[in-house]
C-alpha cells in the first residue's frame, strides 16, 4: 500500500523501506541494519583506537630516561609470533563464513572453532607477556610507560575476548541448529568485527614493538 | 548484537499464528499501552522522544537551581551563599547538567520525536537499542547527581582538566562520578548515533532521497556522526582519569613525566565538535519553524545542508582554539586562530539564509517564531564574540573571564535552547494533540529574553573589566559590583520566564480537556510529520508515503500557479492520514533494555565503592543482554496493531483531544483486544505450519 500524490511518480519511485514485504523488510541502501550499524560501530572504534595509540605515543614520548620502557622489556620474536596467530585467525574466519554460506555444517562449526582457538591463543599469549613484564618490574602503577602499554593492549585484549565470546555464541547457535546460510549475514558480522581488531592489532604490533623508539 | 538479525515476524490476517507463546522461558512479554510500565519498556520512538524531553526538563530545573545559587554568591562582593568548595561543585554541576543532561537530551527528545517521522518511518532502526539510549542517559544523569549525596560533587569545571582533577587536587569521589556518570552518558548517545544514523540511511520512505530530507533532519543527521566520532575520543580521556584516579595510573601524574596538555587535547578534540553537537539541532529547529511561519520555503535549501556538513568537517580542525594561552606554540596558535575565523563562514551563511527566509515572507509571529528570531538573534552575538576570541592575542586577555562566560551563553542559551524552546511549542500540538497557550508563552518569551539579555550582556563588560570565571567572590573595590547586580537580577528574571513556561504547560493540557483536537496541522507546515493525526498514532502513518519533491506534504495542499500564485489544492485533513490504520507492524515492548541500563551505574557505583558491587552490575548487563539476543524483536502474541483490515472509521475521532502524557493511538480499545485474542487463540492451534516458522527463528 503506498499513498502516492500523482500517479506518475508511483511509476518511477523505487520500493523502499514499504512493510509490504515484511519478511525482509527492503532497506533504503539496500543494506541490512545491522550491517550498516555495524559499519557504524566500528568507524566510532577507529576513533577510540586512534585516540589510544595516540595517547601511548604521547607517554612514551614524555618517560623520564632511566626508568623501565620499551626496550627493556619487548620480546619481539615472541609477539611476532603470537601477531602471526592472530593474523591466521581471520584467516580461518573467512573459511568459516564461506563453508556457512555454502551450507556446510561441519566446516563451518570446525573453521569457527579453530578461529576461537586462535584468537585464545593469543590472548593466553598476551598474559603470558604481560606476566613476564610485570616479572621485569613494568607494573600498570610503574611509570607513564607501563600505565599506557597496559592500557592500550588491555583494550585490544578486551575486544579479542568479546569477539571470541561472539564466536562461540555462534557456535553454539549453530549446534542449536539455529544457523543456516539465511542468516549467515550474523556471522559475516562477527567476522567484519573480528577482522576489525585484527586490522587495529597490525596497527599496535607495528607502530608499538616495531619502532618502540 | 548480531544474533537478532532476523526479521520480524510477519503476521497476516487469517493467517495462523504458529509461534511457541514465550521468549524466554519464564518470562512473558511487557503488554499494554496505558499505565507505567508501558512507558518503561515502551520501545516506540515517540515515547521515548517524550520521555527524553521530559527528563531533560527536569534536569534544566536542577542545573537552574545551581545557576540561581552560583548568582546568589556573586550579588554582592564578598559573597558568602556557598562555600569555596561548595560552590565549586555547583559550578561545575552546573556546566555539565546543562551540557549533558539537558542540551543533549533535549536534542535527543527531538531527534528521537521526529525524524523517523520527517522521513516517513515506522520507528528507527533498532527500537530495544532506542530504549537503551534513553535509560543508560538516564541512569548517568542521576549516578551523577547522586554524588552531592555521597561526598560531594564533581568540582573540576565541566571540562575537567586533569591534573586538577586528579585525587591529588581533587580527593573527593567527585571526580568520579563525572568520569563515570559522563562514560554511561556517553555509551547512550554513542548507541543513539548508530542507531538514528541507520535509521536515515536506511529507512527512508520511497522517493525520500537525501536531498529531499527537511534540514532538522540532515542537521540531526550532521549531529550523530559527530556523536560518533567525538565520543569515543572523551571516552578514552574519561577512562584515563579514572584509571589514574582508581588504579594509581600515571598519564596525569606530572611527577612520573606527565604533561597535562594531554588532557587538554583530548578533551577539546571532543569538546569542539561538541559545541556543534549542542547547536546543531537548534539550527535544524529553527530551520523548520521560520519557513513556516514566514510561509516560504527555506532559502537556499542546499547552502543550508552544505553548510551544515561543513561544520561537521570544520569542527574537527578548530579544537585548540580553547588552548591558545596553554604554550603549546605560536605556530599552533596561529593555524587554530585561522581556522577558528573560517569556521565562522558556514555559520554565517545560516544566519543569511534564515533573514532571507523571512525577507518578503507573510510573516506569523507566534510563540515558536519568536523564540526562533530570538535564537537567531541571540546565536548572532555569540557567533561575534566567538570570533573576537578566535584572534588570539585579544583572546589571551579574554580567556577565563566572564567575556568568555557571555560568549557561550549566548551561543548555548540563546541559541541552543531557545531554538529547542521554539521546537517545542512548534511541536507541542503535533506530541500531545494540543497547543500550548500562545498569549503565555508570547509573555514567557519576553521575560526570558529581557531576562537572558540583562544576565548575560553585561558579562561582556565584566569579563573585559578582567573578572575571571570561576572566582568565588570578589572584593568591594573591584569595580565589578553593578554588574553583578544586573546579572543577578537578570538570572531571577530568567528563572520567572522558565516557571511561566512550566505554568502554561499546565494550564494548556487543562485546557485541552473537552477543547477540540487540534488536528494534523495545525500550522499549515510543511514536513511529512504533520502527515498523520495529532497525537501520533502509535503507528506513525497508515500507509507509506512516496516523496516527489521537498516539502511534500505542503505541495498536496497548496499549489504554484504559473504566475506564482499560491492556490489551496487541499485541506490538511484530506491530505494527511487520519491514523486509522490497523495493520500496521509494530516492535513489542521489552524489559531487556532497562536491565542492562540498570547494570550500568551498579558497575560505576562499584568501581569507587567495592569491586563485588561491579561484579554484580556485570552480571546484570550480561544476564540483560542474553535475555536480549534471544527475544526475538517482535513479540507475535502481543501485536494489537496487526491484521486488521476491517478497520472502523469512525474511531480516530479518538486521537485529537486525548492529549497529555499519555497519548496512545486512536484505535486502541475493541481493535486491540480483538486483535490479540485471534492471535493468541490462534496460537494454539499450531499445526503443520508451526515447524515452518519455528525454523525461522
Ligand atoms: C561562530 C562560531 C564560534 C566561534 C568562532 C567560537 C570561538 C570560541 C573560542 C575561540 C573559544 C575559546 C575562548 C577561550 O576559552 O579563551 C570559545 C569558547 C567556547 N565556545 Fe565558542 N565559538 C563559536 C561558536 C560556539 C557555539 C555554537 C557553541 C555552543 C553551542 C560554543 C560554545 C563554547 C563554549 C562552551 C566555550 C567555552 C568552553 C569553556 O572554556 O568552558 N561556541 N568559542
Ligand atoms: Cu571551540
Amino acid at each position: 500500500m503506498t499513498d502516492v500524490a500523482d500517479p506518475e511518480a508511483a511509476m518511477t519511485a523505487a520500493p523502499a523501506t514499504g512493510h509490504e514485504t515484511p519478511a525482509h523488510p527492503p532497506t533504503t541502501t539496500g543494506m541490512s541494519h545491522n550491517k550498516v550499524a555495524m559499519w557504524l560501530f566500528l568507524g566510532s572504534e577507529c576513533l577510540l583506537f586512534g585516540a589510544l595509540i595516540s595517547v601511548y605515543m604521547f607517554a612514551k614520548s614524555r618517560l623520564p630516561a632511566g626508568e623501565i620502557g620499551p626496550n627493556d622489556v619487548f620480546d619481539i620474536p615472541f609477539t611476532s609470533v603470537s601477531s602471526f596467530v592472530l593474523l591466521m585467525s581471520s584467516l580461518t574466519m573467512v573459511l568459516a563464513l564461506s563453508a556457512l554460506t555454502r551450507g556446510e555444517e561441519r566446516g563451518f562449526r570446525i573453521w569457527i572453532v579453530a578461529t576461537a582457538l586462535l584468537g585464545g591463543t593469543f590472548i593466553a599469549g598476551q598474559v603470558y607477556e604481560f606476566t613476564v613484564f610485570y616479572n621485569l618490574g613494568l607494573g600498570y602503577t610503574t611509570n607513564i610507560f607501563g600505565s599506557a602499554f597496559y592500557t592500550l593492549t588491555g583494550f585490544h585484549g578486551a575486544h579479542v575476548t568479546i569477539g571470541i565470546v561472539m564466536l562461540m555464541s555462534a557456535l553454539v547457535a549453530s549446534l542449536r541448529g539455529r544457523l543456516s546460510p539465511r542468516n549467515a549475514e550474523t556471522v559475516e558480522l562477527i567476522g567484519l568485527y573480528w577482522h576489525f581488531v585484527d586490522i587495529v592489532w597490525i596497527l599496535i604490533f607495528t607502530i608499538i614493538y616495531l619502532f618502540p623508539q | 548484537m548480531t544474533t537478532t538479525s532476523e526479521p520480524p515476524l510477519q503476521l497476516t490476517a487469517g493467517e495462523q499464528l504458529v509461534r511457541p507463546s514465550t521468549s524466554l522461558g519464564v518470562f512473558s512479554r511487557p503488554r499494554g499501552d496505558t499505565g507505567w510500565k508501558s512507558w518503561l519498556f515502551t520501545v516506540d520512538h515517540k515515547r521515548i522522544g517524550i520521555m527524553y524531553g521530559a527528563a531533560a526538563l527536569l534536569f534544566l530545573v536542577i542545573g537552574g537551581i545551581e545557576a540561581l545559587l552560583i548568582r546568589l554568591q556573586l550579588a554582592v562582593p564578598g559573597g558568602n551563599v556557598l562555600s569555596e568548595d561548595a560552590y565549586n561543585q555547583v559550578f561545575t554541576m552546573h556546566g555539565v547538567t546543562m551540557v549533558f543532561l539537558v542540551i543533549m537530551p533535549m536534542a535527543a527528545a527531538f531527534a528521537n520525536y521526529l525524524l523517523p517521522l520527517q522521513i516517513g518511518a515506522r520507528d528507527v532502526a533498532f527500537p530495544r537499542l532506542n530504549a537503551f539510549s534513553l535509560w543508560a542517559f538516564l541512569a548517568g544523569g542521576i549516578f551523577l547527581n547522586t554524588s552531592w549525596f555521597l561526598g560531594g560533587a564533581p568540582d573540576g569545571g565541566w571540562f575537567g582538566y586533569a591534573p586538577n582533577s586528579g585525587l591529588v587536587y581533587s580527593p573527593s569521589n567527585g571526580m568520579d562520578f563525572y568520569a563515570l556518570g559522563l562514560q554511561i552518558a556517553g555509551i547512550a548517545s554513542l548507541v543513539s548515533a548508530i542507531n538514528l544514523i541507520t535509521t536515515v540511511l536506511n529507512m527512508r520512505t520511497p522517493g525520500m532521497t537525501l536531498f529531499r530530507m527537511p534540514v532538522l533532519t540532515w542537521m540531526l543527521l550532521v549531529v550523530q556522526f559527530l556523536l560518533l566520532f567525538a565520543i569515543p575520543v572523551i571516552t578514552v580521556a574519561l577512562f584515563l582519569l579514572s584509571f589514574d584516579r582508581l588504579f594509581d595510573a600515571n598519564f596525569f601524574n606530572v611527577a612520573a613525566g606527565a604533561d597535562p596538555l594531554l588532557w587538554q587535547h583530548l578533551f577539546w578534540i571532543f569538546g569542539h565538535p561538541e559545541v556543534y553537537i549542542l547547536i546543531l539541532p537548534a539550527f535544524g529547529i529553527m530551520s523548520e519553524v521560520i519557513p513556516v511561519f514566514s510561509r516560504k520555503p527555506i532559502f537556499g535549501y542546499p547552502f543550508m545542508v552544505f553548510s551544515g556538513i561543513a561544520i561537521g568537517f570544520m569542527g574537527w580542525g578548530v579544537w585548540a582554539h580553547h588552548m591558545f594561552t596553554s604554550g603549546m606554540g605560536p605556530v599552533s596558535v596561529a593555524a587554530f586562530s585561522l581556522s577558528t575565523m573560517f569556521i565562522a563562514v558556514p555559520t554565517g551563511v545560516k544566519i543569511l539564509n534564515w533573514l532571507a527566509t523571512m525577507w518578503g515572507g507573510r510573516i506569523r509571529l507566534t510563540t515558536a517564531m519568536l523564540y526562533s528570531v530570538g535564537a537567531v538573534a541571540m546565536f548572532t552575538i555569540g557567533g561575534l564574540s566567538g570570533v573576537t576570541h578566535a584572534i588570539a592575542p585579544a583572546d589571551t586577555q579574554q580567556t577565563d573571564t566572564y567575556y568568555i562566560v557571555a560568549h557561550f551563553h549566548y551561543v548555548i542559551f540563546g541559541g541552543s535552547l531557545m531554538g529547542m524552546l521554539s521546537g517545542i511549542y512548534f511541536w507541542w500540538p503535533k506530541m500531545f494533540g494540543h497547543k500550548l497557550d500562545e498569549k503565555l508563552g508570547k509573555i514567557g518569551f519576553w521575560v526570558l529574553l529581557i531576562g537572558f539579555n540583562l544576565t548575560f550582556g553585561p558579562m561582556h563588560i565584566l569579563g573585559l573589566q578582567g573578572m575571571s570565571r570561576r572566582i568565588h567572590s570578589y572584593a568591594a573595590d573591584s569595580g565589578f559590583n553593578l554588574w553583578n547586580m544586573f546579572a543577578t537580577v537578570g538570572s531571577f528574571v530568567i528563572a520567572v520566564g522558565v516557571l511561566l513556561f512550566f505554568w502554561n504547560i499546565g494550564v494548556s493540557r487543562r485546557r485541552a480537556r473537552g477543547a477540540p483536537p487540534v488536528g494534523p496541522d495545525p500550522w499549515d507546515a510543511r514536513g511529512l510529520e504533520w502527515m498523520t493525526a495529532s497525537p501520533t498514532p502509535t503507528h506513525n502513518f497508515d500507509r507509506d508515503i512516496t516523496v516527489t519533491r521537498q516539502d511534500e506534504f505542503w505541495h498536496r495542499k497548496w499549489r504554484i500557479g504559473e504566475d506564482g500564485k499560491v492556490t489551496r489544492i487541499a485541506r490538511s485533513e484530506d491530505v494527511a492520514h487520519d491514523g486509522s490504520a490497523t495493520d500496521v507492524h509494530l516492535p513489542s515492548p521489552s524489559y531487556w533494555p532497562v536491565v542492562v541500563a540498570l547494570g550500568l551505574p551498579l558497575v560505576a557505583y562499584g568501581l569507587i565503592y567495592n569491586l563485588w558491587l561491579t561484579g554484580l552490575g556485570a552480571l546484570v548487563i550480561l544476564g540483560g543482554l542474553y535475555g536480549w539476543v534471544f527475544e526475538p524483536p517482535d513479540d507475535p502474541e502481543a501485536h494489537a496493531h496487526d491484521d486488521h483490515h476491517d478497520a472502523d472509521p469512525s474511531d480516530d475521532s479518538g486521537n485529537g483531544a486525548s492529549g497529555g502524557g499519555t497519548s496512545t493511538n486512536g484505535e486502541g480499545g475493541p481493535d486491540s483486544g480483538d486483535g490479540t485474542r485471534q492471535l493468541t487463540g490462534a496460537g494454539v492451534a499450531g499445526g503443520p505450519s508451526a515447524q515452518a516458522t519455528e525454523e525461522q527463528s
